[in-house]
């Protein structure tokens, strides 16, 4: 007992010295002259509670853990579940259920809600898209967000110039941001991890510095704006239609409602997921997928086996890049508007903080992590100054809590049988 | 006698100012089994990274089948037919046994994207194929019921014997084992010689290999090359080896 004094005395002695300048001082302006405010006396209290909190906990914690351990009931439970629901066969049964219900629901559900489950579905294709990067090939790619922007931007400048609709910029985009994940692949795949990273971190910036400065073509920092949504077979969704255009309430003969348009990007951005889904389920079952595993195993064995490991790591990051580039697209005919702020590196973390909540290389573990990632910060809108404080308690937690993600991937086995 | 498969002379690997291989020369011929032995440091595993690309050589010819390969990475040398073991075992652990085997055949899959999306007939062919040479081979080295138990859960001595199958995946010509009777127990280095001898007789395999056991040496060795600190210091068959003043002096003066 004697000897968690120390430790417990430092961990309350660390609560105060963190917590007193976050949320104990406040920084005004007062015409140009900045002045220190002290937070109210409560803040205070609570800061005190939470050290003395922290003070017994420290010096208790290790006979609680004891005391759960000699009730093994529960976590045992907790455990068991955890590992049912990681299975593939279970994962296959929620994620069926799931669609139904993504399917169904926003027809009941309020404007608002639809728009932020849209949000979150193009999270989760980001998601989906680098977990074949980083989950699936085990390649660290800090500059997820270079592709994304791409994406958007072909969509963008092929509305703008081109007056391309959705549909057929749509495989344009993946298309573009494939290539570029198979040009800045080519050269830098060589690289080993920390390489990696801040060679794909450079890029990712570079392609945002790119966009704003080449004013004449991208508007700059302004951005693009007036990008055409997407239609139904030619059934534009706006109020009124164009020349040569229907609109959806007319051909139908229904009443004029702006929530139908909102209803319909939702609808898109479901069938995109699906899609994505579906050819990560494949490439799971596929040469590829089992090669991205070996490689990310054991890199020299898989050279000693006659395979490449440039060409394989280049194949994951361009169809990593090319999901990029469709949830790219999607975001700007949803938003109508793309800037280059929209594309800073915070997005490449939180997609990269989505695949690594969810667990490395599990889908339904991405979608999970992506609902939390952003509904979170959309229902605790008051707090959104202590936004990345809670990013980092949330990190923090996970990996004292389950540092293997949410629901870590079971991969499908092939089987031999008899 | 007709050209030898492999044909390695004046061989030299240096890093930096040691030289860890000095102009060694090798003859592999068809189907023989050929032994390169040599204390510890001797530079033997050296050789077999300079063969198999995973090494540049600082000097020398390497030919295959006529074909000149120094310089060549190793990939590209494994798809010209020569595969090799290291000498920690290598499998992917996580991997089930048979999907070794299968990772293994990448090459000979069918590979194609859309082809794998759609589950063609082709497609399911090839993976059809594919899982019954693997079965076939799991089968010859007797590793039937690991199957679809991860590889690093097998016995060391399972463990060795999927890696030979594994490289067999690769339709190889020459196999080039490191020290694979390390860590085995008499029975099982006893069938390990008989499946060097099945790669040999019967599916026409070419061996070199690096070993320290000298009775398994002796016995299945056609050829065998004797290395000391990177230098050649004799080359024969095992009685001439044996009998060979040189080796007996280094090999006692180890000891
Ligand atoms: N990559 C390397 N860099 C520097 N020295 C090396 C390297 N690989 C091997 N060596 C040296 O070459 C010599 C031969 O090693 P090796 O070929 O492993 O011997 P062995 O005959 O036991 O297999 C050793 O002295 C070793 O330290
Ligand atoms: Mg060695």
């Amino acid at each position: 007992m004697t000897h968690r004094i120390r430790p417990a005395f430092f961990s309350a002695l660390l609560v105060i010295a963190l917590s007193v300048p976050v949320f104990g001082l406040k920084l005004t302006t007062e015409g140009i002259a900045l002045i220190v405010e002290g937070a109210t006396a409560s803040t205070y209290w609570i800061i005190a509670a939470c050290a003395v909190g922290m003070f017994f906990w420290t010096l208790f914690h290790e006979r609680l853990a004891a005391g759960w351990a000699a009730s093994p009931n529960l976590p045992r439970i907790l455990a068991g579940a955890g590992s049912f629901l990681t299975l593939p066969s279970t994962q296959r049964w929620i994620i069926c259920t799931l669609i139904v219900v993504a399917l169904v629901w926003p027809f009941f559900g309020s404007r608002g809600a639809v728009d932020i489950a849209t949000l979150i579905l193009i999270y989760v294709m980001l998601g989906l898209g680098l977990n074949i990067v980083v989950g699936l090939a085990g390649l660290l790619d800090l500059g997820y967000v270079g592709f994304y922007a791409v994406g958007a931007y072909t969509y963008a400048l092929l509305s703008e110039y081109f007056g391309f609709g959705f549909w057929s910029a749509l495989p344009i985009a993946g298309a573009m941001a494939a290539l570029f994940g198979f040009l800045l692949g080519f050269p830098v795949l060589r690289l080993r991890g920390d390489y990696l990273a801040i060679v794909t971190l450079g890029f990712g910036e570079i392609i945002r510095i790119l966009l704003r400065n080449m004013t004449d073509i991208t508007g700059g920092p302004n951005g693009i704006s007036g990008i055409e949504k997407p239609t139904l077979f030619g059934l534009s969704f706006d109020r009124r239609a164009e020349e040569g255009m229907q609109t959806f309430h007319q051909f139908f003969g229904l009443e004029y409602e702006s929530i139908h348009k909102v209803i319909f990007l939702y609808l898109i951005a479901v069938l995109l997921v699906l899609l994505t889904l579906f050819v990560i389920n494949r490439l799971l079952r596929m040469p590829i997928g089992r090669a991205w595993e070996a490689l990310r195993e054991d890199e020299i064995a898989c050279r000693a086996l006659g395979m490449n490991p440039t060409i394989i790591k280049l194949s994951a990051f361009t169809l990593g890049a090319t999901f990029a580039g469709f949830a790219g697209s999607f975001f700007a005919a949803r938003q109508g508007l793309v800037s280059p702020e929209s594309f800073t590196f915070i997005e490449s973390a939180i997609i990269l903080a989505i695949v690594v909540l969810g667990g490395m290389g599990s889908q339904l573990g991405v979608i999970l992590a992506a609902t939390v990632m952003i509904l979170l910060p959309e229902l605790m809108r008051e707090f959104s100054e202590y936004r990345m404080l809670m990013f980092g308690a949330l990190m923090v937690v996970m990996m004292i809590w389950r540092p293997q993600g949410l629901l870590p991937m079971q991969r499908p086995h092939l089987e031999l049988k008899p | 006698m007709s050209r030898p498969l492999l044909d390695v002379s004046g061989l030299t690997m240096r890093f930096g100012g040691l030289l860890a291989v000095n102009g060694v020369a090798l003859q592999v011929h068809d189907r023989q089994v050929v032994s390169m032995i040599g204390p510890n440091g001797a530079g033997k595993t050296t050789v077999f990274n300079c063969l198999t690309g995973f090494y540049r050589p600082t000097e020398g010819k390497i030919l295959l089948d006529g074909e000149s390969i120094e310089g060549l990475p190793g990939h590209q040398i494994t798809r010209k037919g020569v595969v090799r073991t290291f000498q920690n075992v290598r499998l992917f652990k996580d991997m089930t046994a048979i999907e070794n085997l299968l990772v293994a055949q990448h090459r000979h899959l069918n590979t194609g994207f859309l082809a794998g999306l759609f589950k063609t007939p082709a497609f399911r062919k090839s993976e059809r194929e594919a899982m019954q040479y693997a079965a076939h081979w799991l089968e010859q080295v007797d590793l039937v019921d690991c199957a679809n138990r991860p590889a690093g859960t097998l016995a060391y001595g399972q463990q060795r014997r999927l890696e030979i199958a594994r490289c067999m995946m690769t339709r190889p010509r020459i196999l080039m084992l490191d020290e694979p009777a390390a860590g085995l127990n008499p029975r099982e280095t006893e069938d390990l010689k008989a499946l060097i001898a099945l790669l040999r007789d019967q599916h026409g395999v070419t061996v070199l290999l690096i070993e320290h056991d000298m009775k398994l040496v002796m016995s299945i060795s056609d050829h065998i090359v004797v290395i000391n600190q990177g230098c050649p210091l004799a080359d024969g068959t095992p009685e001439e080896i044996r009998a060979n003043p040189d080796v007996i002096k280094a090999y006692l003066g180890e000891a």
